[in-house]
This record gives structure tokens, C-alpha cells and sequence, in this order.
């Protein structure tokens, strides 16, 4: 009986921290200028937030009992950003040892604590696709995130959100492992090859262990004589083997018209569907292409020249994919840009004059159909979660600040509560010497921090990243 | 005939470095052969009507009128006569803004961040005064045209390596070399300042030895300093009286730092960290006779009254994180605003090469959170010109100076509006880039998928 009690408590514990962590909240908007992305924009309407849910968006709504009213008069609200490639809250980001290290995954490595993540808020940025690195070809499997800064590490994460794996093509994986390593890939072709034997010796594993295991089962029931050979489990073959019958989605780093194009001819050949280019800076020459084939892309507004696959890039490539019917996100991949990916999309309008309203789809209803949250997040409906930011004005326009931005309905970012430190229970007036630089910063926006984590396989030889 | 093949193969992987490189270099060669201005531009006598002109130095003026006879503005105003040699410009429901200028860049000096060979912004050495960023200005980088089709049409590009990094230069992005893109060949010196501040949580230097070394990186810095002023004396008596001296031996480290003694050309000090800054600003007061600007100023927003009170200008970007992670979220955004309150001289430098066309969106982060949309405007404009002591020829549209000035079609800070004519010196610019082009050839491609 003690001990039932006992673990009656630690049950009860664990069951109220996870509660706590992701306490879910009620709020009623009003009267603001409702970009619902999905259902065109209205003005002076009111949006309730049930328990983390959107429940109504109409008119003239009456507070229920107990619900905060926040006035949006003359604001825009708007749905949480969604970042479709990013980094921030990692603990680590490359596991560069292999070229191919499926079985590792971000799941386990996620900083709470980043203060990126409260920025990233101030950005009305809600939801996250953190990321491992580009190191490999194919990396480590990615985690997507909400940002309920202040929570712990199990309760960012996203419930129900699709598992991703992390692809990558070109300079990065060729560089890490060709480069002066002799591992294969040294070159695009190698690149190519790499996948393709992965895939291969995935599908003889699941052939063996599935042979291995019915033959053990048979040997246990009694309908064989002689136990089988075993066929060890092997992690990483089973991740190869999700990918191939379409439980991990892949979003690959790309930049090149005929590399996006070498994995689309991949893909096909192993029936492998959903994936979405990561960068493809290039993807605006093959657009016909993926379009044909169903293909996301995930793009900077501008990045480009920092390397030399990106050299024939040009900032008009989300807008070319637009117009050729290839739904397209834009990522920030970056702690700063992170912080404006409004004005990221914004981009879009003076480069191409996509319009307004699918510039605003490109980093909310676009990067949450290419993580599988669609259904849940990127757009103001009914029903679905109560992920929104209150904006001073329209959210394409430079000087338009989020105010408030909500994620499940609570409130984890708003400007007139800022404050002007951080630090727990010190004076902001007070001095101060420690530093705490982040590595983005040492190394500079060109640093690619795609690559954060394998710095060694160039320090060592005298390579910059 | 197989040990041939092997030893073919092995010599193909010994120069497989130096092959690399080749490629790259006749690659980009092969791009800078086509040239990067696709098209001419036009010069000669323009007349632009019924504009909304924001003149910087003497407000906005509806529906007016701006002449340009070969490189100068000859007339802004209300009325003007139009004879029949001026090409006119409709300009009704258009704004016209002088060009803008971003004073820190190394525009021109890189053109492939990882690929080396075409990186000319860092020489070796820690102290290089004679060291030119002029010299190594590529008229035909792809990032030029990219850049002043945004309506950016100057820029400070300045070498970074080392203690003494080099001269950096002024250049309008218009012309086929650097002499006909100079507006100052030597517009600053660029002094990266020693810091007397730890790194970060990867530095793990003690606190003693981080001073130590801050404290021998300056001695360092003043040795060589004391040296040039002495050299410069010497040589300056030599030269007032040769009759009965000795002629110094020349040394040219030495007499690139003339220039800087005498006050004509002035040294931009890159430091962000608070006690840097005012270490910096202590170092300033020192040496009267020398034009100083600070840069990056990261931190300025903390000792702003200090920097206000040094009389110093600053030369700052608003695209960054905050440097501290308790820092709060908007202070990169407020700096230009907290130093403008403070009564510091501003300037926006997006320390960018292929990205400088976002120095507007810098402008506008700035007007946000503070600053103003009015003073954002002088701080691309004529802040930096007067800095660098152009304001003659640029930063206003002011009839006698130059015809740096772009038509857009709305507020030019926000992204969404579009640049529709820049004029640079005089010259209508094509409006075109790499990036035009690619759109032009890949927006509706035509050709069948295969795949």
C-alpha cells in the first residue's frame, strides 16, 4: 500500500509538471484586423482562445467568464510564424562522423533554456523545425518544436508533428567527408551513390530482419527445428527503412538545379513522396520540375554569394516557385533573421511582386504543410491551436512590431512586459564582465551554421568553414 | 601502361587543389568577362517631374522638379524651364531620394565568401596603413549591379585583418575601375581596437591574461604609432628645410600613416564592447590632430553619453542578436536610436558584401525602434557624408552636387516598395542585375519538363 501511494505521487508528479509545462491558456482578441491566411483577412473581428484552442472568430464575441479580453483595436492579429529550418535550441547540431548517421536525431538535443527562443517569440515566431546540420548526406533526424519558452525540454516539442530527417546534398557533405578524408562523397556523383547504397543495403536488412524474425518466432512456436541466424537490429537501418516507406519526412539542404534534381530521380525510383528542399537556392531553374513532382522548397529571401554553389542565385527564386505553383516557405536558418522573417517574406513583394497574401503564406501555412502541422497550425481557424501574434501594423510593413505573440493561448511574448534584463535578480543598472557570445556570432553569418559542430574537420586542416 | 594510369591519377590528386582553384578562377573570370552592367547606361541632361522629393537637407518638395546635367544636379525646386535637350522623367506619385550610402561594407573586395581566391578584404600582417581597398575594388563584381538596383549607390569598403587593417575606400557602384568609381580612394584607416574583454564562454583565458594581452596589443598599437608621428616629424622637417638634413629612408607603412596624422584622412575604430569603447574613446583624446569614427559600436547603447560627449560619430548596423543573452530583445534595433537621444552623429554600415542592398531594411529597423523615420534618412544619406567629409557632392539633392538619386514608388525602408530608377553620378543605371536576369530567363522557362 505504501508503495502504491508513493507512486500514485511520483505518477501524480510527473502527470502536473508535464501539465504545468504545458499549461494551456484562454484569451479573447478584439477588434483587431484578423489575417487568417486560409479564410482572407477581416477586419475588426474578434478571435477566442478556449484552452489552447481557437474556438470561434467572428463579431461582437462575449468574453466567457474568466477570459482575458486584450483590446487589438487598429492591430493586426495574425497566426504564429512557423520557421521551417532553424537552429536555435540546439545543443548540437552535426554529427559529421559519418556520412550518413540516420540514427542520431535532435530529439535529445534540445537546449530550453536558449534565449534565441524568446527573441524568436518577440519575432511572433511560434513553431520551429529544429534541424541537425548538414555535415552528412544524410544526417541526423530533426525535431519540430513550439516555442513555449520556460518550459522543459519535453514540453516543447510538438505533438503530433510528423517525424523529418535531415538530407544534404553539395558542398557541405562533399567538403566534410571527400575533402582530404577520402570517405566517400568527394563529389555530386558520390553524393548520389551514397544514398542510393544506404537505401539498398536498408532494403536487404528489413528483408533479413524480417526473415530473421518470423524464422525465430517459428523456431520458438515449435514450427521450425534449427534457431535462425541472427539479424541483429541496427538503428540506423531502421530509420532508412522509415524513410523508404514514407514515415520520415526528408528535408534536404540543396542548392543546385541538376543536385534537387539527382534526389527527385532517387525518390522516385524508391517511391519515397514527401520532401521539401532546404535552401535550393537554384530550385527557380527547375521549377516545372518540382512542381511535377509534388516537391516543397524552403528558401532565404536573399542569402546567396557565400559560397560558390550559391554564386548563381537569385533573390527572386521564392517568387518564381510561387508563380510556378511550387509551394514554397521561407526559412530564417539563423538566430537574427529569425527575429524578422516578416520582413523575410516581405521580400517577396519588392523581389517578383508576390502578393501580400502569399508572401504571408510562405511562413505560416507553407512551412506548416512541409512539417505535417498543417492541420493544427499556420492559419486562424477554428479548431485549431491558439498560435497568434498581435501586430502593431500590417506584419509585412518595416515598422510594424510584435506585440504580443501567444502560443496554445498563453501568452509568452509581450513588448510592454520586456524587460531590459534578463538576468534573474540583478540590477540592469548594475555592471557586468561575463560574456556569453553565441557561435553564429564568433563566426559570423557566413558561418553556416549548417555546419556548427564539424568545425574540426577544418580546423584541423587549415580549412575555413 | 597501369602504373601510368596510377601515377596519372596520383598526380591528378596531388594538384587536385591548385585544379580546383583553376576551375573557380577561370569560372569567375569567365563571369566577369560578360560583364556585369548588361546594358549601357545613359548620361547626358534628365528632367524629373512632378516628383515627391526628399531632399535630406532642405525637406520634401511636392511636385517638383529635378534637373541633371551630366554628373550634377543643376536645379531642385517648384518651376523650371524644360528645353527640349532634357529627357524627361514622369515622375507623378513617385519619390525621389538622394542615394543611399552604406558606410562599412567589403563590397567589391569579396565576391565568394568560402572561396578564397576571390577574398581580398584581409591582407596578412597586423599592421598594414598602406594597404589599399581601392586597389583590389572589382568594378565587376555580381554584387555591384545587385546592390544599386536597391537604390544603394555608395559605399565605404574597407579592408578587416589584423590591428592596422588598411585604407578603406568611398566608391560610388557605377564605373568600369575603381578610379572612375573613387569619390575618396583613401576615405579611412581601419583600426580593429585591441579588446580588454573576454570572447565568450569559448574563451577561457584567464581574467589577468586577457588584460595582459589587451594591455600588450595596445603598447603595440602605440609603438607603432609613436614611431609614424616620429617618422612624419622628421620627414616633414626634411621636406620644410633640406638643406641641412639628412633624408630619412622611406618607409611606406610609415608614410601611409602621414595622412592619417595630419587629420585629412580618418581612422575608423571597429569595437562593439562597452569597456572597448570607452577605452577606445580615452585613446582618441590622446591624439587630437587625428580624425577618429567609431564602428559596429554594438554596445554603444550603454555608454551612449560617453560616445555622445567624445564627439564621435558612429557607423552602426541594427541586423544583429543582442550581444548579451540578457540583453533585451530590440536593443540592436534601438542603438542608432539611444546614440542619435544621446547626441552622437549616426551612420548605417551593414558590415555586408553581397547583402548591402539590405542597407535600407538596416535604415528602417533603425526608424522603428527609435530613431526616426527623418534621422534614419540622414543616417544613409547625409550623416555618412558628412562623416567622410563628402557632403559637397553627396547625401542631399541639392543642385552643384552630384546626381546620386533613385525614383521609388513608396517608402524606400519598406521592403515591399520598389526601386524604379537610380541615377548614379549623373548615369541612368540599367535596372538590372544577375538576379533580374535570372528571373527574366527562369520565371516562365517554357521548357518541358522531362522529369
Amino acid at each position: 500500500m505504501k508503495k502504491f501511494i508513493l507512486l500514485s505521487c511520483i505518477v501524480l508528479l510527473v502527470l502536473g509538471h508535464n501539465g504545468y509545462a504545458q499549461e494551456k491558456g484562454s484569451v479573447l482578441i478584439t477588434n483587431g484586423t484578423v489575417i487568417t491566411i486560409t479564410d482572407g483577412t477581416k477586419e475588426n473581428t474578434d478571435v477566442l482562445i478556449e484552452e489552447g484552442i481557437i474556438t470561434e472568430i467572428r463579431e461582437g464575441i462575449e468574453a466567457p467568464d474568466g477570459v482575458e479580453t486584450i483590446d487589438a483595436s487598429g492591430k493586426y492579429v495574425m497566426p504564429g510564424i512557423v520557421d521551417a529550418h532553424s537552429h536555435i535550441a540546439a545543443e548540437d547540431v552535426n554529427e559529421w562522423t559519418h556520412p550518413v548517421t540516420a540514427e542520431v536525431s535532435m530529439e535529445e538535443s534540445i537546449d530550453p533554456n536558449d534565449i534565441n527562443m524568446y527573441w524568436a517569440l518577440a519575432g511572433g515566431v511560434t513553431s520551429i523545425h529544429l534541424m541537425h546540420g548538414s555535415a552528412n548526406v544524410i544526417g541526423g533526424q530533426n525535431e519540430t518544436l513550439k516555442l513555449r519558452y520556460g518550459a522543459d525540454m519535453d514540453a516543447l516539442r510538438f505533438d503530433g508533428a510528423p517525424r523529418t530527417i535531415k538530407f544534404a546534398l553539395g558542398e557541405n557533405p562533399t567538403r566534410v567527408h571527400g575533402q582530404n578524408f577520402n570517405v566517400q562523397p568527394r563529389t555530386r556523383m558520390g553524393v548520389e551513390q551514397v544514398i542510393r547504397d544506404h537505401f539498398e543495403e536498408a532494403l536487404d536488412y528489413k528483408r533479413n530482419r524480417q526473415q530473421y524474425l518470423e524464422a525465430k518466432e517459428a523456431y520458438e512456436s515449435g514450427n521450425r527445428d534449427n534457431p535462425p541466424v541472427p539479424v541483429a537490429r541496427n538503428a540506423r537501418m531502421e530509420v532508412l527503412v522509415d524513410i523508404l516507406e514514407g514515415e520520415i519526412w526528408v528535408h534536404c539542404h540543396s542548392y543546385r538545379a541538376d543536385e534537387i534534381m539527382m534526389l527527385m530521380r532517387v525518390f522516385d525510383d524508391y517511391g519515397i513522396e514527401n520532401y521539401t528542399f532546404q535552401h535550393a537556392n537554384e530550385a527557380y531553374k527547375i521549377a516545372p520540375e518540382l512542381r511535377k513532382n509534388n516537391a516543397y522548397t524552403s528558401v532565404f529571401s536573399d542569402w546567396w554569394a557565400y559560397k560558390f554553389e550559391v554564386y548563381y542565385s537569385t533573390a527572386y527564386n521564392a517568387s518564381i516557385l510561387n508563380e510556378n505553383g511550387v509551394k514554397n516557405s521561407i526559412n530564417s536558418d539563423s538566430g537574427e533573421l529569425i527575429r524578422h522573417l516578416n520582413h523575410e517574406a516581405a521580400k517577396t513583394v519588392h523581389y517578383g511582386e508576390t502578393s501580400k497574401e502569399d508572401a504571408l503564406k510562405m511562413i505560416t501555412i507553407n512551412p506548416a504543410e512541409q512539417l505535417g502541422i498543417d492541420d493544427k497550425v499556420g492559419s486562424i481557424e477554428e479548431g485549431k491551436h491558439g498560435d497568434v501574434a498581435i501586430w502593431s501594423g500590417h506584419p509585412l510593413s518595416i515598422y510594424s512590431i510584435a506585440e504580443k505573440t501567444f502560443v496554445d493561448g498563453k501568452k509568452y511574448f509581450d513588448r510592454e512586459e520586456d524587460p531590459d534584463d534578463m538576468r534573474v535578480k540583478i540590477d540592469p543598472e548594475t555592471d557586468y564582465d561575463e560574456a556569453s557570445r553565441r557561435w553564429y556570432e564568433e563566426s559570423g553569418r557566413h558561418g553556416d551554421s549548417c555546419l556548427r559542430g564539424a568545425e574540426i574537420r577544418f580546423n584541423e586542416n587549415g580549412m575555413e568553414l | 601502361m597501369r602504373i601510368q594510369i596510377t601515377r596519372y591519377t596520383e598526380i591528378m590528386m596531388k594538384y587536385y587543389k591548385r585544379i580546383y582553384t583553376g576551375c573557380v578562377l577561370l569560372l569567375l573570370i569567365a563571369a566577369g568577362a560578360q560583364a556585369q552592367i548588361t546594358e549601357k547606361a545613359e548620361f547626358g541632361k534628365f528632367a524629373i517631374t512632378n516628383a515627391t522629393i526628399h531632399t535630406v537637407s532642405d525637406g520634401v518638395i511636392e511636385n517638383g522638379v529635378v534637373l541633371i546635367n551630366g554628373e550634377k544636379i543643376e536645379f531642385v525646386g517648384k518651376n523650371a524651364k524644360i528645353t527640349t535637350e532634357y529627357q524627361r522623367i514622369n515622375a507623378e506619385g513617385k519619390h525621389l531620394y538622394p542615394g543611399f550610402m552604406d558606410s562599412g561594407t567589403q563590397l567589391g573586395l569579396q565576391e565568394i565568401g568560402a572561396v578564397e581566391v576571390t577574398n581580398d578584404q584581409a591582407e596578412l600582417g597586423a599592421y598594414n596603413p598602406h594597404v589599399r581597398a581601392f586597389t583590389a575594388i572589382n568594378p565587376s563584381s555580381a554584387s555591384i549591379p545587385v546592390t544599386r538596383v536597391n537604390g544603394v549607390t555608395h559605399v565605404i569598403s574597407l579592408p578587416v585583418s589584423g590591428r592596422l587593417s588598411g585604407k578603406a575606400t568611398l566608391i560610388d557602384l557605377y564605373g568600369y575601375s575603381p578610379d572612375s568609381m573613387a569619390v575618396s580612394p583613401n576615405a579611412g584607416l581601419h583600426l580593429n581596437w585591441p579588446s580588454a574583454q573576454k570572447g565568450g564562454s569559448w574563451d577561457d583565458r584567464s581574467d589577468e591574461k586577457v588584460q595582459e594581452e589587451y594591455e600588450e596589443d595596445l603598447k603595440e598599437l602605440n609603438e607603432f604609432w609613436e614611431k609614424a608621428v616620429f617618422y612624419d616629424k622628421m620627414v616633414s622637417a626634411y621636406e620644410e628645410d633640406p638643406s641641412n638634413k639628412e633624408q630619412p629612408d622611406a618607409d611606406k607603412k610609415m608614410e601611409a600613416m602621414r595622412e592619417v596624422l595630419s587629420g585629412d584622412v580618418p581612422v575608423v575604430i571597429s569595437v562593439d564592447r562597452k569597456q572597448d569603447i570607452l577605452n577606445a574613446i580615452e585613446w582618441t583624446q590622446k591624439h587630437p590632430d587625428v580624425r577618429f569614427i567609431l564602428a559596429g559600436v554594438k554596445e554603444g547603447w550603454r555608454v551612449a553619453d560617453e560616445i555622445a560627449e567624445s564627439g564621435l560619430p558612429a557607423l552602426v548596423a541594427t541586423l544583429y542578436t543582442p550581444e548579451r543573452d540578457y540583453d533585451n530583445y530590440q536593443r540592436p534595433y534601438q542603438n542608432p536610436g539611444m546614440l542619435h537621444e544621446a547626441g552622437v552623429k549616426v551612420a548605417i554600415a551593414t558590415g555586408e558584401v553581397e547583402n548591402v542592398r539590405n542597407a535600407p531594411y538596416h535604415a528602417g529597423y533603425a526608424a522603428t525602434y527609435g530613431l526616426g523615420k527623418e534621422e534614419a534618412l540622414k543616417a544613409i544619406t547625409l550623416n555618412a557624408a558628412e562623416i567622410f567629409g563628402v557632403e559637397d557632392k553627396l547625401g542631399s539633392i541639392e543642385a552643384g552636387k552630384q546626381a546620386n538619386l533613385f525614383l521609388s514608388d513608396g517608402d524606400p525602408f519598406e521592403p515591399m516598395s520598389q526601386i524604379e530608377q537610380v541615377f548614379i553620378r549623373g548615369y541612368k543605371i540599367p535596372m538590372v542585375s544577375r538576379h533580374t536576369q535570372l528571373n527574366d530567363e527562369y520565371l516562365d522557362r517554357g521548357a518541358e519538363s522531362t522529369n
